[in-house]
């Protein structure tokens, strides 16, 4: 076929534009970034290369805090998540009536504004002098003594910033296992019927090798969501994060970045670098043991 | 085992705007099925044989009516309990179990008195593999497997816990033509070895003319007749089953009786002896038009064809129902299908009328 | 074991199995649905009868509109929506232009090394927006782009995402539809729009809404790239609320305008319910 290189360069000339300037030359920016050590902004001079930003970053306690928090955030949101939409998806598939209402219903919470609901979460979890808030008062019925869970324990903080999380991602876990559950040939389950098997084994035996490489991208692109948890801990807590003790390895970031601490592109740079690495450790972890336990694709 | 089927009824319940009426896929059957037989049950896409199997199998409940496997009622015995072996017509083989695992499968639901050992499971799949000949495939994956081996494999998980009925869904259907006469062959073979009632459905009715003890011949949730292959292709018991019967199929032209004989067009073609006066739907089967020069029936002479041992011809007729019609004559006979015309003479047995109306044979 | 008892148990099993199933979803359902009634119920409570219930009540017998009239007088919600819809209508429509035509000439157009830059179109779905971010702060912040709509939007145009998705489907249609167009000498321009695009509508419908949720919900470069109130998007508004607005005990004019913020989306959702599910479903992420 006959070759239009100039034509064709001119039709990917915003997407290159556009892609170069906001996507590549900031990955290779923030690289240099963050190897850049005493970088003042005013100046645009540093005092030399080397690895002072991340010595720093790993010393300083927000970072650590950050660093466990957003730890203990994705080991709990992201099995109880995953667990619970395959639950609720396999509910789903087995029902006809209202399963499309039902359907609506779950992806709510994915065309919402995480802001927006989470004020919602705050006021419900929320103690304040004039009220102990609904989800207190509901402990209460059960005998428990009332918990501000948006500025109490750290607990407590903990647990609504799971729940917001796990209400949150819920829409999108929800929608792709359904959609892998639809995609399983129904004649397995019949086949499987008539030879017997009971329910428990149907599930484990049939349905759960049928599905690994959704649950598998599931649990993957969990991990890395829990990873980049910001805006719902913002919704809860306010911007002000490192008081409020639930920082997340992105708030810290942005707050390194910009804000009341802010100012330190450096600093910031070397953490996010730290995030992505992160993140990249456990993409190919996944990869490689999805790879021995995914049978088929 | 004996299968009896009482009344047995299934409708599904209109859905939607789209297909707002019930639908009756199969219509108060009322039938016994002899133990040891392998039985055709054939009919055109749609007529419910499908949904036959699935009652069979339990995977449907009927709406009404009820299943005996010998003196047991199995009707609400759920899939799960009633024992039976199904091969699916995409084989429904796990693609992510070998072989081995696919066939002992089944086995491993076994529980309380019937639980077997792992070398038990073992031993009984190496024999169900042996009776399909697939000892060599045991430790493949289903994907790695052609369409006949993979075939052979549903059918040994089929026969793996000895089930009580075989049920076999357009078992051939997916395979290329040689492989299907080579297929079916073994499935005669393998029925005959294990002596499982067989219940086999196909749209394909050569195929279940050649291998079947019975069949069972169905349109549109009725079941129009049983009985042995030959004995229904010999003695259709209204026009849809002559049609649906035989290669190539039976020809229709519309006639008339007068005083004891057989009209089409002007031509006494047959004496029929005490049957109603009045018009008639004719079937004739391609073997029984016989050339002779004094034959009563004059058709015009399209072409010859001579297929290796049968010489067919095309020909026409006022009375056919179509353009032209098929007939098959004795090699010997090929000199005397000269000229644009041809006389012939009817083979009685072999000529069928049928009402006008309801298509219902009359028998003369 | 007798028959009948089988029959009994499978179809009592079954039952139960039934009963259970739909208590769970509906158990869920009310976890999904309960913050929004919270947020309707509570914006229509007044502020008296809001902060005098100690125990918060479940419903309410004289609603008021009040909270309405308080989140657009009292904050200036109206811009902030008014900012919202200039920058989602400016960030889509400046991806679909970019996006439209990468995707052609991905799909259609060849050229030397076309394989190797889609490769690297590719790789460049695994970098994380919060890493970039940093830079593209400074750049804005550098080109005195800060609190200003290019500064917005210029950073949120671009996703790869979308290109793959578009160019797959472009790739769909058969190549004799294009030579019948060049044989009768159109343009690929004309042939793209004319076309292409008509074909593909589904999929850009798709990518539309994808975006505008994604707009929509836009919070940290927003965040990030506006101080004044005048460049406020909705999520920086609920936040500035939360701080400042109000006076901070002002429940139910906070929720009022959380209302007010959510309900475009979930309207939009509803007309579009089937495209938005599929198009997730194919394989978009959040954020």
């Amino acid at each position: 076929m006959e070759q239009n290189n100039r034509k064709a360069w001119l039709y990917l000339l915003p997407a290159m534009a556009f892609l170069g300037a906001f996507l590549v030359y900031p990955l290779v920016d923030v690289l240099v970034y963050s190897f850049e050590e005493g970088f003042n902004f005013a100046s645009q001079t540093c005092f030399g290369i080397g690895l002072y930003n991340y010595r720093y970053v790993l010393s300083d306690p927000y970072f650590l805090q950050a660093l466990k928090n957003t730890l203990i955030l994705v080991l709990i949101t992201v099995p109880v998540s995953t667990g619970l939409a395959l639950l609720i998806s396999l509910g789903l598939s087995s029902i006809g009536k209202l399963r499309q209402l039902y359907q609506t219903i779950f992806f709510l919470p994915y065309v919402t504004n995480t802001l927006a609901v989470g004020l919602v979460f705050m006021i419900l979890f929320k103690k304040t002098p004039y009220s102990d808030g609904l989800a207190n008062l509901v402990l209460g019925l059960f005998g428990a003594a009332p918990v501000d869970f948006i500025s109490g324990p750290y607990w407590a903080k903990m647990l609504v910033l799971s729940l917001y999380t796990i209400w949150i991602v819920m829409p999108f876990k929800i929608l792709i296992l359904t959609s892998a559950l639809a995609g399983v040939n129904p004649t397995y389950y019949a086949a499987a019927r008539v030879d017997g098997t009971g329910r428990l084994r149907i599930f484990t035996k049939i349905t759960l090798p049928m599905i690994s490489p959704t649950v598998f991208y599931l649990i993957i692109t969990g991990f890395i969501g829990a990873f980049k948890a910001y805006s719902d801990a913002v919704a809860l807590f306010g911007v002000d994060l490192n008081a409020a003790g639930m920082n997340t390895l992105v708030g810290y970031v942005y707050d390194m970045l910009y804000g009341n601490s802010g100012g330190y592109p450096s600093y910031a740079s070397a953490a996010a670098m730290l995030l992505f690495a992160i993140v990249l450790t456990i993409t190919c972890i996944n990869l490689l043991v999805s790879r021995k336990h995914i049978h088929y694709v | 085992m004996k299968v009896t089927l009482q009344n047995l009824t299934k409708i599904f319940p209109g859905r939607g705007r789209k297909n707002p009426q019930p639908v009756r896929a199969v219509n108060s059957f009322t039938l016994e099925i002899p133990d040891g037989k392998l039985v055709g049950l054939l009919g055109p896409s749609g007529c419910g044989k499908s949904t036959m199997l699935n009652l069979l199998s339990g995977l449907l409940e009927p709406t009404e009516g009820r299943i005996f496997f010998g003196d047991d009622d199995v009707t609400g015995l759920p899939a799960e309990h009633r024992g039976v072996g199904l091969v699916f017509q995409n084989y429904a083989l796990y693609p992510h179990l070998t072989v081995e695992q696919n066939i002992t499968f089944p086995l491993e639901n076994l529980r309380g008195k019937d639980r077997l050992t792992k070398a038990q499971m073992a031993e009984k799949a190496r024999q169900a593999a042996s009776l399909v000949q697939i000892q060599h495939l045991m430790e493949r994956k289903p994907g790695e497997l052609s369409g006949g081996q993979q075939q052979r494999v549903a059918i040994a998980r089929a026969l793996v816990k000895m089930p009580r009925i075989l049920l076999l869904d357009e078992p051939l259907s997916n395979l290329d033509a040689r492989l299907r006469l080579q297929t079916r062959e073994e499935i005669r073979r393998i029925q005959k070895q294990t002596g499982i009632t067989t219940v086999f459905v196909t749209h394909d009715q050569e195929e279940a003319m050649s291998i079947c003890d019975l069949i069972l011949v169905m349109k549109e949730g009725d079941l129009q007749q049983m009985g042995h292959p030959q004995q229904v292709y010999d003695d259709p018991a209204n026009l849809f089953v002559a049609k649906f019967l035989g290669t190539p199929p039976i020809n229709t032209f519309t006639g008339t009786v007068r005083s004891g004989g057989l009209y089409l067009g002007q031509q006494r073609v047959l004496e029929v002896g005490e049957v109603p006066e009045g018009d008639v739907e004719v079937a004739i089967r391609p073997e029984s038009f016989v050339p002779e020069e004094t034959g009563p029936l004059t058709c015009g002479l399209d072409r010859v064809e001579v297929m290796g041992r049968d010489v067919s011809a095309l020909c026409r007729h006022g009375s056919f129902t179509g353009e032209t019609f098929r007939i098959i004559i004795d090699a010997d006979d090929r000199q005397k299908l000269t000229g644009s015309t041809v006389n012939f003479r009817l083979k009685p047995n072999k000529v069928f009328l049928f009402r006008r109306d309801t298509g219902e044979r009359i028998r003369f | 074991m007798n028959y009948e008892t089988i029959q009994r148990r499978t179809a009592l099993a079954r039952r139960i199995g039934k009963g259970i199933t739909y208590f769970l979803l509906t158990l869920w359902a009310i976890a999904v649905l309960f913050p929004f009634y919270w947020m309707v119920l509570t914006s229509v409570k007044s502020y008296g009868a809001y902060n005098s219930e100690w125990v918060p009540k479940l419903y309410t017998l004289s609603p008021t509109l009040e909270n309405y009239v308080n989140a657009f007088s009292a904050v200036p919600l109206g811009g902030y929506f008014l900012n919202t819809i200039l920058f989602t209508l400016g960030t889509t429509a400046l991806m679909l232009f970019v996006t439209v035509l990468a995707a052609f000439a991905f799909a259609r157009l060849n050229f030397r090394g076309k394989n190797l830059v889609f490769t690297g179109f590719l790789a460049l779905m695994m970098i994380p927006t919060e890493l970039v971010v940093i830079t593209n702060f400074v750049t804005i912040t550098n080109l005195d782009l800060r609190n200003s709509f290019p500064g917005l939007i210029l950073p949120s145009v671009a996703s790869v995402f979308y290109i793959y998705l578009l160019k797959e489907n472009f790739s769909q249609i058969p190549d004799e539809l294009y030579y019948a167009a060049k044989v009768d000498g159109t343009s690929d321009l004309r042939y793209l729009t004319r076309v292409m695009l008509p074909i593909c509508r589904p999929t850009l419908i798709t990518i539309t809404i994808l975006k505008v949720i994604e707009c929509w919900n836009s919070y940290v470069w927003p965040r990030l790239i506006t101080d004044d109130q005048a460049y406020f998007l909705v999520s920086n508004g609920i936040q500035e609320i939360r701080e400042n607005g109000f006076g901070r005990e002002n429940i139910p004019a906070m929720m009022a305008a959380v209302v007010v913020i959510s309900l475009p989306l979930i309207v939009l959702f509803l007309m579009f319910r089937k495209k938005i599910m599929a198009g997730v479903a194919r394989g978009g992420t959040k954020g």
